[in-house]
């Protein structure tokens, strides 16, 4: 199964191969043809409408700026209605430095984004630190914070870079089962297990 | 300068001085306030500006370095102030109550170095969590990753802050105070928000729609440049300086490079120079073109920003010809500039002066006549030139309120001496005036272009530069006019190939921090108005 987005051929996309594990995932857990054929049509609607959380820190967070402009266009794309509540969003686009005192505020607005719910790490500072790793006040990278889906390098990321970013997050979507996906970075009990419930036991 | 030096030494004989970069008083803490005092109220001396407290650690003592202005005689001078005390508790008397903006800086020096303002009203931690370890920017800080954990508890808030009083036997007592009055209705904006421009956040005590009071929280983005440059060499710093205020890049690099430049006495080709004003230039543009892109999607006029970028992404494809970024260039260098010119950087820039008179009657004729953005920004938020210098409001914010503080033209650097253009005041001093100032500024950048674009010289784009620099011992200060305001650099070495300290005076600091002052009393609606208008870069206050 060759997985595209975008009527992009499948030769142009780079790194295949995590892609690839991923369909071998999803044949192989096997799926009956009505499930399989329905979440087909669920997969290809949302990976056609992910909208964005307004987040922007610092730096690439003008170049999503600029994403959302004429010249870039993301409306093409289906992801022009940037959201300005967590609540109505399906990503965060994690554009800039996370320090110490953002790292708590980062982390809440990722819990109060709905399911399903998906991160990109955008430039530099966000996958590791960037230019400031020697900094006693920036977090390396948001990996220790929140999962990431798809990482972005750059400082900051062209928006052809954002685009293609975005593109591969929306491939990613489509390979996902319904009812609890394959390619979700965070695993319902694992998540069960870090938030405990008072008076509710997990385990069971 | 030796009148200044005759006087002071008159009314306070313990004051030593100093000639270096700027004359530099040094004196005894007990003194300091008074000394403040004759600074700012003698109609001689007049230092009525303070441009910004460096905070220092030399090892053995604590103390920070006071930069003052006179507007009326455009002087500047620096007073050294040595803490007393032990390096537990140093302290120093507050001046807070003389100049506005210094409550916020002294807050950043005690941030940094824990010295404690006899007599600040708000002596808390700025950017920093209450429950941080250390004065980060000490010498002896640890740096233990172990010690200060990334936190992923929301942070401990208190409601109330603290106050260091002498009482009548010379004794330091501190006092806890409410931050607002009790019972006050307190709504929470930011940091995560759209109308914030950035990671900033206000808590706003509200009395129904009227804002009482707004206690601005910072440091959501504190990333501690100033003790990452003292790591690294000064070709190493210079990058940093794309990431601060990211419209700002040229200038802030200009700054920085102007500022090793002077301690380490390299000559910079004629050409480089005049390409460095360029670049100034077209970045001035492309930032006033974001400003009100931003600034009228916050009052609603989401297609102005459509508008805007168009011409900014004409000025950022210039820039990326020539750079080989976007955004973050890294362009200018010590002695010069890293690359040379694009071969269509003439063209492109013609091509760009043409279309910009256009775009600019387009914008005015959309958004600047309109009826309901008259009636949002016309008057509210309005601040006076006193006000102005008072609380250190420079750039396109302070020329709104009628203070004409524009370093291209109090103290030009490059090439801003042979050029002809005008520096554009307004006296209302309110939202609309800080809007206009930056539209007609625009106009005036495009003038400075088109008269150098032509008269480009051929040469050298790069002094020779040694590949180790180091730099001789002593202090040295340096202002630009970045694209919000005055910028500044302070660089202190001690000989070695890396900087003793590096401080970066921002001028979005004091726009934040006026915020309150601005606000007190009018709507919640026109705080996204003022915010707005004041055109703050969230990275460039915090670091």
């Amino acid at each position: 199964m060759e997985v595209t987005t975008k009527s992009m051929p499948y030769d142009a996309w780079k790194d295949n191969e995590y892609i690839e594990k991923l369909v071998k995932e999803l044949q192989d857990s096997g799926t009956n043809v009505i499930i399989g054929s329905l979440d087909h049509l669920i997969n290809w609607g949302r990976s056609n409408s992910i909208w964005p959380l307004t987040f922007a820190t610092s730096c690439c967070g003008i170049e999503f700026v600029s994403l959302g402009a004429a010249r870039f266009d993301m409306a093409r794309f289906g992801w022009e209605v940037a959201r300005a509540s967590p609540r109505q969003a399906d990503f965060i686009m994690v554009a800039g430095t996370i320090v110490h005192r953002m790292a708590p505020v980062l982390r809440r607005l990722y819990d109060q984004l709905a399911e399903p719910k998906y991160v990109i790490a955008c430039g530099g500072c966000a996958i590791s630190g960037g230019p400031f790793r020697k900094s006693y006040h920036v977090a390396m990278g948001i990996e220790d914070i929140i999962p990431v889906d798809v990482f972005v390098p750059g400082c900051p990321p062209r928006p052809e870079a954002m685009i293609y970013g975005i593109m591969q997050l929306s491939r990613k979507i489509k390979v996902e089962k319904f009812f609890g996906g394959v390619n979700r970075q965070e695993k319902q009990e694992e998540f069960l297990k870090s938030h405990p419930i008072e008076g509710i036991d997990d385990a069971k | 300068m030796a009148n200044i030096q005759e006087k002071i030494a008159k009314l306070f004989p313990e004051a030593s001085f100093e000639e270096a970069d700027t004359l530099t008083i040094t004196i005894p803490d007990a003194k300091w306030h008074d000394l403040a005092k004759t600074l700012r109220d003698d109609a001689e001396l007049a230092f009525d500006y303070l441009v910004t407290i460096v905070g220092m650690d030399w090892k053995d003592s604590l103390g920070c370095i006071y930069y003052l202005d006179s507007t009326k005689h455009n002087t500047h001078i620096a007073v050294k102030v040595i803490a007393t005390g032990d390096r537990e508790t140093p302290y120093i008397h507050s001046i807070s109550d003389l100049y506005a903006i210094g409550c916020i800086y002294e807050r950043e020096v005690y941030d940094f170095f824990g010295i404690i303002f006899i007599g600040n009203p708000d002596m808390r931690r700025l950017f920093l969590s209450i429950d941080w370890k250390g004065f980060p920017l000490r010498k002896d800080y640890d740096m233990d990753p172990n010690i200060n954990p990334v936190p992923l508890e929301s942070e401990r808030q208190s409601d109330f802050t603290q106050m260091y009083v002498e009482d009548a036997d010379g004794k330091i007592v501190k006092e806890e105070k409410r931050v607002f009055v009790e019972n006050d209705f307190v709504v929470n904006i930011g940091p995560q928000h759209p109308a914030t421009h950035g990671v900033l956040r206000f808590r706003t005590a509200v009395d129904g729609e009227t804002i009482k009071k707004i206690d601005v929280y910072m440091g959501y983005i504190h990333r501690g440049v100033e003790k990452i440059c003292e790591m690294d060499t000064y070709f190493q710093t210079l990058h940093f300086m794309d990431r601060l205020d990211y419209f700002s890049a040229h200038p802030y690099h200009h700054c920085l490079c102007m500022c090793i430049e002077k301690a380490a006495n390299i000559e910079v080709p004629r050409r480089a120079q005049v390409i460095r004003v360029i670049m100034d230039e077209l970045s001035r543009i492309a930032s006033h073109c974001l400003f009100i892109g931003t600034f009228c999607m916050d009052l609603g006029a989401t297609t102005m920003l459509f508008y805007t970028l168009r011409v900014r992404e004409q000025i950022l494809d210039i820039m990326d010809k020539t750079c080989g970024a976007r955004m973050t260039f890294n362009y200018e260098t010590i002695g010069g500039v890293i690359a040379d010119l694009d071969p269509d950087f003439v063209k492109d820039v013609k091509a760009l002066l043409e279309v910009l008179p256009k775009n600019i009657k387009e914008y005015n004729k959309l958004f600047t006549g309109n009826v309901i953005t008259r009636n949002r920004m016309e008057g509210v938020g309005v601040l006076s030139r006193e006000d102005a210098i008072s609380w250190a409001i420079t750039g396109p914010s302070g020329r709104g309120s009628g203070w004409a503080c524009d370093i291209r033209k109090t103290a030009p650097y490059a090439v801003y001496d042979e050029v002809e253009f005008d520096e554009v005041v307004r006296t209302e001093g309110d939202s609309m005036a800080r809007f206009k100032v930056r539209m007609d500024e625009m106009e005036q950048s495009a003038r400075i272009i088109a008269q150098l674009i032509d008269k480009i010289p051929e040469g050298d784009i790069q002094a020779k530069v040694p590949k180790v620099l180091r730099l001789p011992e002593g202090r040295w200060y340096q202002t630009v006019e970045g694209c919000r305001g005055a910028f500044g650099i302070y660089i202190e070495s001690d000989g070695g190939t890396s900087p003793y300290r590096l401080k970066i005076a921002p001028p979005c600091l004091p726009l934040a921090a006026v915020v309150d002052h601005l606000t007190e009393g009018s709507k919640i609606a026109d705080l996204i108005t003022i915010g707005g208008s004041l055109d703050y870069i969230v990275p460039d206050m915090d670091r």
